[in-house]
């Protein structure tokens, strides 16, 4: 292991550039951390970090220099890999036929810095949507691989945080090019720099580096610790497909939905929610048209219609669609859980919903009491 | 066929060749070949590729595709036609949003998208030496008609072959000249009721599961394959299950909203199955748990 300071963690963003990487990092934006493209550690959330709680996010001024003190905001490095909105091509009428063109030959070159551990298990469940044995989306594999993952671990744990109960976190075990931790002791303020790939190590052969010593690992592995032991929320894992699979007529599901606005801000923030929808649009002359692929929730009414009905109309429906894939179906989908104890979900629910609360309620309260 | 170049097409847009075939998100040309009317709101669209009519479509019954009305947007229409009668393609569509409304205005010669084949098909292969009962609820007779055409096609490989079919009434009865013909032509015991009569009509009333008290096969031996309306095949499996016939020999088919049809938009999720990738035919063992369970 490596560390490394300020002014070379500003040099890898330059060397970064220098290979024709689009560096993206935490920027602040509208009082929140969000992820942009970055020229320089100047651009970066120094001595910010942030308070969550269910239905609350505000920033913090620090009484240090912290570069990544904040935990996770409101966007995840989704928004990078899986637009939000994207043309997938483009018609043109041509006698009673038309032509159709790609429109995405573009190949971005993306550097990751600042993605988190929770953040990175997202990435990997996303790849697994994305490439799925059968179908591979190559917009999103383009992407994705040229990308360089700089990792930076978590010494804070944000109110809404449960990547403990996940093991999705705090610390990067694998999947990064480099990792970083942050260590700020008395007067001292470096980076813990570990190697992922060999990519990584080439790019960090061009850094100052020293080699850490065992004090300086030892306040780094200190530092993270720091994080897992302040993580105050949990969710007990054990069982949970069939807990969920077992539930799908629990009264539970009606409470929630008295308090959901189905506003899907749940599956916008959340960094493996997949689902997209297909809209064609046309010009007015109706010669032009265009194919584009948006974000869709399962939340919307629209996203469960066929002409002749609708799959699920009621809120509870929508609700228990999606604790239910998070959670369950998608163990049998992807082999994997679809929640990564990231906390956005919590944080961004407008009415406070809390999906480890909710999978406690589930395990506490027999469903034959009100049936 | 259509799989394996999919699955490679990733590693195809990194050569920047054959991009535009070899991307599934990307609609093929086809052309109307003939469009007709089979009843006041159904109709059938033959197909064959554009400037290639002599290519073959190469799909399995209970397949569909993605059809694009250009500007308008797609639909997930089932395949009707023979799978061995590779050069033409044929979709029954119910005239029913706004694609398929787009769709029954076509006129032969223009052009249209085509995505697919997609999907799992109807078990046909292992149910060799075992009696065969489909049964069929209105446009569901579409996506059963290239099973029925492979089974009569082998008929000597299937036990007693029942088909009971349910429409609204008399006059939305689709394929009627060939249902009539293959009455005659081929051993099997056809059963059609319609739920509300005319004076033409003198055959069954009511729903199509009371069929069921007609047939004679030896639920030990049968496989059954059910297309319909989501209530129609409950009360159908039921009814089958009552009669004897296990839960793993029973097929259906589901609908549910379909935007990619590859496993990537997530609408068509039913339980933990995608239906378009993992679907349209499914065991009904495999939904036996969630098959009764409001707006899963």
């Amino acid at each position: 292991m490596k560390t490394l300071d300020k002014i070379n963690l500003e040099k890898l963003i330059g060397i970064l550039k220098q290979e024709n990487y689009t560096v993206i990092g935490p920027v602040i934006k509208d009082g929140a951390v969000v992820y942009d493209e970055i020229d320089s550690i100047k651009d970066l959330p120094e001595g910010w970090e942030d308070e969550q709680e269910a239905g609350y996010y505000r920033l913090k001024k620090r009484n240090d220099n912290a570069l990544f003190s904040y935990v996770v905001g409101p966007q995840s490095w989704k928004k990078f890999l899986f637009p939000q909105k994207l043309k997938l091509w483009q018609a043109v009428r041509e006698g009673r036929g038309f032509n159709i063109e790609n429109s995405n030959s573009a190949e971005p070159k993306y550097a990751f810095l600042g993605i988190r551990s929770c953040e990175l298990k997202a990435v990997f469940i996303q790849d697994k949507v994305f490439d799925n044995g059968m179908f591979a989306d190559s917009y999103y594999n383009n992407i994705r691989k040229n990308i360089f993952i700089i990792s930076v671990n978590c010494t804070r744990a944000a109110g809404t945080c449960f990547c403990v109960s996940m093991k999705t976190g705090p610390k990067a075990k694998n999947g990064f090019d480099l990792a970083l931790t942050e260590v700020i002791n008395n007067n001292e303020h470096y980076f813990v720099l570990e190697q992922g790939s060999e990519k990584g190590t080439e790019i960090a052969s061009k850094l100052e580096t020293n080699d850490a010593d065992d004090k300086q690992i030892k306040a780094a592995e200190a530092a993270v610790k720091n994080a897992e032991l302040n993580m105050k929320r949990t969710m007990n894992t054990a069982g949970i497909k069939e807990l969920l699979y077992n539930n799908h007529d629990h009264p539970i599901w009606s409470q929630i939905a008295s308090r959901c606005l189905s506003c899907a801000n749940c599956t916008m923030v959340c960094p493996t929610c997949f689902c997209s929808n297909i809209e064609d649009t046309t010009d007015l002359t109706g010669n032009h048209t265009e194919r584009w692929r948006r974000w869709d929730s399962c939340f919307s009414l629209d996203y469960s219609k066929v002409a002749g009905g609708n799959f699920r109309t009621s809120v509870k429906a929508r609700y228990r669609q999606w604790m239910t894939h998070k959670l369950a179906s998608w163990i049998d989908q992807f082999g994997i859980s679809g929640c990564v104890g990231c906390g956005r979900c919590i944080t961004w629910c407008p009415v406070g919903i809390d999906l480890t609360k909710e999978v406690e309620n589930l395990r506490n309260s027999p469903k034959t009491i009100n049936k | 066929m259509f799989l394996n170049v999919c699955k490679h097409f990733t590693k195809m847009t990194e050569n920047k060749s054959g991009l535009i075939k070899s991307d599934p998100m990307i609609p093929e040309s086809v052309k109307v070949k003939k469009i007709f009317w089979e009843t006041e709101d159904v109709f059938t669209i033959e197909l064959v590729y554009d400037g290639e009519e002599k290519r073959n479509f190469n799909f399995k019954p209970g397949q569909f595709n993605m059809l694009y009305a250009f500007g308008v947007g797609e639909s997930a229409i089932s395949i009707s036609s023979d799978s061995t009668k590779k050069g033409s393609l044929l979709h029954t569509i119910h005239k029913v949003g706004y694609v398929t409304s787009e769709l029954s205005k076509l006129k032969k010669g223009d052009i249209i998208g085509l995505r697919g084949p997609f999907g799992s098909s109807w078990p046909l292969e292992d149910a060799k030496g075992k009696d065969i009962c489909i049964i069929v609820g209105g446009i569901g007779l579409a996506p059963l008609r290239p099973a029925i055409y492979h089974i009569l096609k082998h008929r000597k490989q299937y036990g007693k072959f029942t088909l009971l079919y349910g429409a609204r009434t008399p006059r939305d009865i689709l394929y009627p000249v060939e249902l009539e013909s293959w009455k005659k032509k081929y051993d099997i015991q056809l059963e059609i009721t319609v739920d509300r009569s005319d004076s033409t009509w003198r055959g069954h009333v009511g729903v199509v599961t009371t069929l069921l008290n007609y047939v004679d096969c030896n639920p030990d031996n049968t496989r059954a394959m059910v297309c319909g309306p989501e209530i129609m095949m409950k009360y159908a499996v039921d009814e089958l299950i009552k009669h004897g016939v296990a839960e793993k020999e029973i097929y259906v088919s589901l609908e549910r909203n379909m935007k990619c049809a590859l496993g990537f938009c997530g609408h068509c999720q039913y339980g933990p199955s995608f239906v378009c990738k993992d679907g349209p035919v499914f065991s009904f063992s495999k939904v036996t748990d969630i098959f009764e369970i409001k707006e899963l």
